[in-house]
């Protein structure tokens, strides 16, 4: 692995059950600045639930415990103690389907900074203007800003959650399956625009399409039943895999 | 972890969510407070078991039964009514009513259970009780038979609203399945869907009943009043509510006669209690038996 | 072919029952729409009672109605709203939860006597409210919580997961998800809510037969310590008190009129925006 860049995220020893069910398997894994990660495994493998630990997502799931330490810039996310609104704030995430809010384009990326606390007119619109056009979707809404979010086509609604999570400046952005109910051509657009935002930010994307996974990261992990059975460059695992199973599922076997 | 402010907020709504409770509770400790001084005086069994009710009389008599019997009187009544008619309107919505006609039908019978008690009441008194008196010729149309009918239709829409709901959650694939097997319509119907609605269907009934039990304004106006044991149906009656709702107006607070009637505000309440109790527990079952509870 | 019989024989009883419901629902609409709408003039509507309540309008107790159902919903709308908040997305699950709901269900079960009761023991007495607006309100408040509560939290339900998901991922806390987003989007169904409570604390007349109504009061009331006319109980007080049956039949004909009309415009508004919302929502 590189050395020139310090992992932004360290996650060791992680372990997280459903009730008695354990749905993450003493997983350890890094990520680093400016690059992607991309999770790939059969359904059901545990990558989603994974990254939702990343941002404290899971919190919301009842009857859920947690083991281990995830390290965000020095700071252990799964302490008792550490305040999730922080931690979600620098860990951005795009979801499966798109969820914009039932309001205006505009409305939907000033919320962030609104429940921040920025008052200023002229700032929100400023940073709205730079989050669209970071999304490559400026071009497209800039004459209807404050049209409803849900009139855009589904493509479009993603690109916007997107910018509604750049417009909070995260560190992090993690991507559930993001084209997951998205045409060929959206699908192409959101992966151009990862490749373009790895320049800022440390990104890792949970993905069904092996495909993508190997067009647009830098790293993969390929889990199997909550366990992490092989991480390394994605170049590396896709042409020469070192684990048998993740040969297997590579090469359609399973899942 | 969420900050202070966040926790507070949490505290404040799970004390205001209380609330509901607090009402429920603070009425049932209102209704036993006000009729324990009646209850410390006169024996519950001469109370609820008394065939003499003479609040006003020297000395008065607390008898209830005339107008419990009253109550149960005009409640029976106005099953006969509602649940025919409810539940026939309810498998038309399901099984007979084109979309279009269900998709008005839904709507207007729950608009309809809408209408004030005191315009069926208003109605009954000045429209159903001359026509009841000339049609079988008694002395007075304010009457148990009068109030049970019109008791009855004002349940109607509850008996049907609730039933067909029931109906609507029967899963299709149970009437695939009958249809498969070379039954028609009637048969699925009344063999099939109707038996898995069961209890959906009884829950209705029970809550057209409690509903019919608590109604006040209405039996107010049409039962005639007669606080005695009712002999037919066309004899003027008492209900509870109509007594709670006459006579508080004239009954001096803190006197026997105010606790009496706290007294059978109680009986009431009990009464609903067990009704919607019995219906809760029968919906819950339902729901579990079709799998329909998470 | 006798299974074909029994069939058509089902389809007809069933068909008749509805013919006779509609027809029965349909008969008390017709009436009282036919007998009140002569009685029915702007003077009717905007003047108060005269010659000891035989000329004259009904203007008092529609606005004490009015007044009636505001402050009840005043009153239920905040903590009914809460209270679905609370169950809907702070509840932690388990008994506590249970216990609250099954508070509702009683409550939404209770006769509307015994709120009557209630109101006039803790109200009129205990608070020494006196007759009047406030203690009728609060009474009318209590009778519309259970479902008010239930609307809301229909309507928080329908809310997506997702957009709760949405805007904690974007580092907003759960109370400004909900004040910011849950709720905003909820607030056609809870309106639906409100407006069905409206049309029946319109109509309700127990629980303001001790707490709040009177037959006859001079001019409008002018303040919440008053006891206030109101329209299902005007309707009562002119058959039952009435002094001269002939005059005030009509007067109480057109007060049913008017109530009836004021409720059945407002829930058929209220459900059909409610049935249109429920169908608009899923997407």
């Amino acid at each position: 692995m590189s050395t020139e860049n310090k992992a932004r995220i360290e996650a060791v020893n992680v372990n997280f059950y459903y009730g008695a069910h354990k749905a993450i398997k003493n997983m350890s894994i890094n990520f680093y600045d400016n690059k992607v990660t991309a999770f790939i495994g059969p359904s059901g493998c545990g990558k989603s639930t994974f990254i939702r630990l990343l941002n404290k997502m899971n919190e919301l799931v009842p009857n859920t415990r947690v083991e281990g330490s995830i390290f965000l810039d020095g700071d252990d996310i799964l302490d008792k103690k550490i305040d999730v609104v922080k931690i979600r704030r620098k860990v951005g995430m795009v979801f499966q389907k798109p969820n914009p809010f039932p309001k205006t384009i505009f409305q939907n990326i000033a919320y962030g900074l609104e429940i921040n606390g920025e008052r200023n007119k002229k700032t929100i619109a400023d940073i709205v203007e730079q989050s669209l056009k970071k999304a490559a979707l400026w071009n497209e809404v800039k004459d209807r800003l404050h049209d409803n979010a849900l009139r855009l086509s589904g493509g479009q609604q993603q690109r916007l959650c997107i910018a509604r999570c750049l417009a909070v400046e995260p560190e992090v952005i993690l991507f559930d399956e993001p084209c997951a109910s998205l045409d060929p051509i959206s699908t192409s657009k959101i992966e151009d625009l990862i490749l373009e935002l790895k320049k800022q930010y440390t990104i890792a994307i949970v993905t069904h399409n092996m495909q993508q996974a190997a067009r647009v990261s830098d790293y993969t992990a390929f889990m199997y039943l909550g366990e992490l059975i092989e991480f390394g460059n994605t170049d590396k695992i896709f042409t020469v895999p070192r684990e048998k199973k993740t040969e297997e599922y590579l090469s359609g076997k399973f899942g | 972890m969420y900050s202070f402010k966040e926790r507070a907020i949490k505290i404040l709504f799970t004390i205001l969510a209380f609330s509901s409770m607090l009402f429920l509770a603070g009425i049932v400790f209102v209704l036993f407070k006000e009729s324990f001084p009646l209850i410390s005086e006169i024996k519950i069994s001469n109370f609820v078991l008394g065939t003499h009710w003479y609040p006003t009389h020297e000395p008065a008599e607390f008898g209830v039964l005339p107008l419990i019997l009253a109550s149960l009187w005009v409640t029976a009544g106005a099953l006969v009514v509602c649940v025919p008619l409810g539940i026939g309107t309810a498998l038309y919505v399901y099984e007979l009513a084109p979309l279009k006609q269900k998709q008005i039908l839904k709507p207007v019978i729950e608009i309809l259970g809408g209408i004030p008690s005191i315009v069926y009441g208003f109605f009954g008194m000045l429209i159903v009780a001359p026509f009841v008196q000339n049609l079988f010729n008694i002395p007075t149309g304010l009457c148990a038979f009068t109030a049970s009918l019109i008791l009855g239709i004002m349940a109607i829409p509850t008996v049907a609203s609730i039933s067909e709901d029931a109906l609507s959650f029967v899963p299709n694939s149970f009437k695939e399945a009958s249809y498969a097997l070379g039954a028609n319509r009637w048969q699925t119907l009344t063999k099939v869907i109707i038996p898995a609605a069961a209890s959906g269907i009884s829950t209705s009934v029970i809550l057209g009943m409690s509903r019919i039990v608590g109604e006040t304004m209405t039996v107010l106006m049409v039962s005639g009043g007669a606080a005695v044991i009712p002999k037919s149906f066309f004899d003027p009656v008492r209900p509870m509510t109509s007594a709670i709702a006459a006579e508080m107006g004239e009954a001096a607070v803190g006197s026997p006669h105010y606790h009496a009637l706290f007294a059978i505000g109680l009986i009431l309440f009990l009464i609903t209690l067990v009704f919607n109790a019995a219906a809760e527990m029968i919906s819950k079952k339902y729901r579990v038996k079709l799998g329909l509870d998470r | 072919m006798k299974n074909k019989i029994i069939e058509k024989f089902g389809f007809v009883l069933i068909t008749f029952s509805v013919i006779v419901t509609l027809a029965f629902l349909a008969i008390i609409i017709y009436m009282i729409f036919v007998k009140g709408f002569g009685v029915i003039s702007w003077e009717f509507l905007t003047s108060v009672p005269r010659k000891g309540m035989t000329a004259g309008g009904v203007a008092p107790a529609i606005v004490g109605t009015f007044y009636l159902t505001v402050g009840a919903v005043i009153f239920a709308l905040p903590l009914g709203l809460a209270c679905a908040v609370y169950l809907n997305e702070y509840s932690p699950k388990g008994y506590i939860v249970n216990i609250i709901r099954m508070s509702i269900n009683n409550l939404a079960g209770v006769p509307s006597v015994v709120f009557g009761l209630f109101g006039l023991a803790v109200f009129v007495k205990f608070f020494g409210f006196g007759v009047s607006i406030l203690s009728g309100s609060l009474t009318l408040g209590i009778l519309i919580l259970p479902g008010i509560i239930s609307a809301s939290q229909e309507a928080l339900m329908a809310v997506p997961q997702s957009i709760r998901e949405a805007s904690l991922a974007l580092g907003a806390t759960q109370w400004q998800t909900i004040r910011k987003t849950v709720v905003p989007a909820a607030i056609p169904g809870i309106m639906t809510g409100v407006i069905l409570s409206v049309g029946r604390a319109a109509g309700e007349t127990a629980p303001i037969l001790f707490t709040a109504a009177t037959f006859y009061k001079r001019g409008f009331p002018n303040s919440i310590f008053s006891e206030v006319m109101a329209l299902p109980y005007h309707i009562y007080a002119l058959m039952t008190e009435g002094t001269k049956p002939e005059q005030q039949t009509v007067i109480a004909y057109g007060c049913a009129l008017i109530l009836l009309a004021i409720v059945l415009l407002i829930s058929a508004v209220a459900i059909i925006l409610r049935n249109k919302y429920r169908s608009s929502y899923v997407h």
